[in-house]
């Protein structure tokens, strides 16, 4: 076995049984984090499952030529308008956008598209900047919006080229 | 949400309709990279429940509502960068925190730090892309949280 990987063992059950001997000795912060956990898990396995199962139909079906085309090498700005558009119908954050970002570039998205895809599936999906602007008001989302959706193209057109340059591969 | 399932439902019966192969070979991939990644998940979840432990909503408001903006702004980004919060806790949170008098550019600074930089998901970052890009990319996430903090406040007037 990895080192890491017996690292992760260690930790988990240990966590595990923390959180086993608060129960039983009523230990109030050890109960307060399992229900973290539990809260956080179950907001998780709503999204998660959809995701990774859109995820397996996007792999089998889509052609690879099609993602090159729109998200690759040659796809100009429209690459970065499309990730854009997809980013802001992602569900979730940025830990169902990785996944999916891995799944474009294995179908041959380019790296700075991808940059922009995470990026922006942080900042702007739609269902969340609608929320956001009911609570802090649209001057406040779209002030937000408006500055940082460009540096977060810039940055990833930066990002991604240079990594392309040091040819720099996802696993 | 709804939407989502019934977006998901809807795909699967189109691909079962189009080709029955092609779909379990679908459902294969999507446990198969379900399964891979799960271990990074489950430490996510165990960092979150042990850092959301140690900075309760209170801690969040007396921190942000410094009386010194900048350091409202310093602290915004730094518990913003080590929390992760879904939307509909983390908007009504700034809503409140908005009433009690916490400037917007510190909201700024808070949920743009909230949305893009990920110390708790590190661990899923680096499975996909590796440790370096994985640092690379979360601190040019908290310089633009920066900025937009800063711009935030001159449009609102808070910074002059």
């Amino acid at each position: 076995m990895k080192r890491g990987t017996i690292i992760r063992i260690v930790l988990i059950s240990s966590y595990a049984i923390f959180l086993i001997v608060s129960w039983i000795s009523g230990f109030g912060p050890g109960k307060e984090i399992s229900r973290n956990f539990g809260s956080f898990s179950l907001e998780m396995l709503k999204i998660l499952p959809c995701a990774f199962i859109l995820i397996g139909l996007f792999e089998t079906w889509v052609k690879t030529e099609t993602i090159e085309r729109h998200f690759g090498e040659k796809s100009g700005p429209m690459g970065y308008a499309w990730a854009i558009l997809l980013a802001g119908t992602t569900v979730g954050g940025l830990y169902v956008a990785f996944p999916v970002a891995y799944s474009l570039y294995r179908k041959g998205a380019k790296l700075s598209v991808i940059f922009t895809y995470i990026g922006a599936s942080a900042i702007c999906r739609i269902p969340m900047a609608i929320f956001e602007a009911s609570f802090l008001g649209i001057k406040f989302t779209a002030i937000r919006l408006l500055v940082s959706l460009p540096l977060v193209i810039i940055t990833s057109m930066l990002l991604g080229n240079y990594l392309t340059r040091r040819n720099y591969k996802l696993t | 949400m709804i939407y989502l399932y019934i977006f998901t439902g809807l795909a699967v019966a189109i691909s079962l309709v189009a080709s029955r192969g092609k779909t379990f070979n679908a459902i294969k991939i999507a446990i198969r990279r379900f399964v891979n990644i799960l271990p990074a998940f489950l430490i996510m979840l165990i960092l979150v429940s042990i850092v959301l432990f140690f900075i309760p909503d209170e801690v969040i408001l007396n921190y942000l509502g410094s009386d010194n903006k900048f350091i409202g702004v310093l602290f915004a980004t730094f518990i913003g960068s080590i929390t992760l919060m879904p939307g509909f806790i983390a908007f009504p949170l700034c809503g409140i925190l908005l009433t009690k008098g916490v400037l917007y550019m510190v909201l700024s600074a808070f949920t743009t730090t909230l949305m893009m930089v990920g110390v708790l998901t590190y661990p899923i970052e680096k499975q996909y892309f590796g440790a370096n890009v994985t640092i690379i990319r979360n601190t040019i996430s908290l310089l633009i949280a920066l900025v937009v903090a800063v711009i935030t406040g001159l449009f609102f007037g808070e910074i002059f």
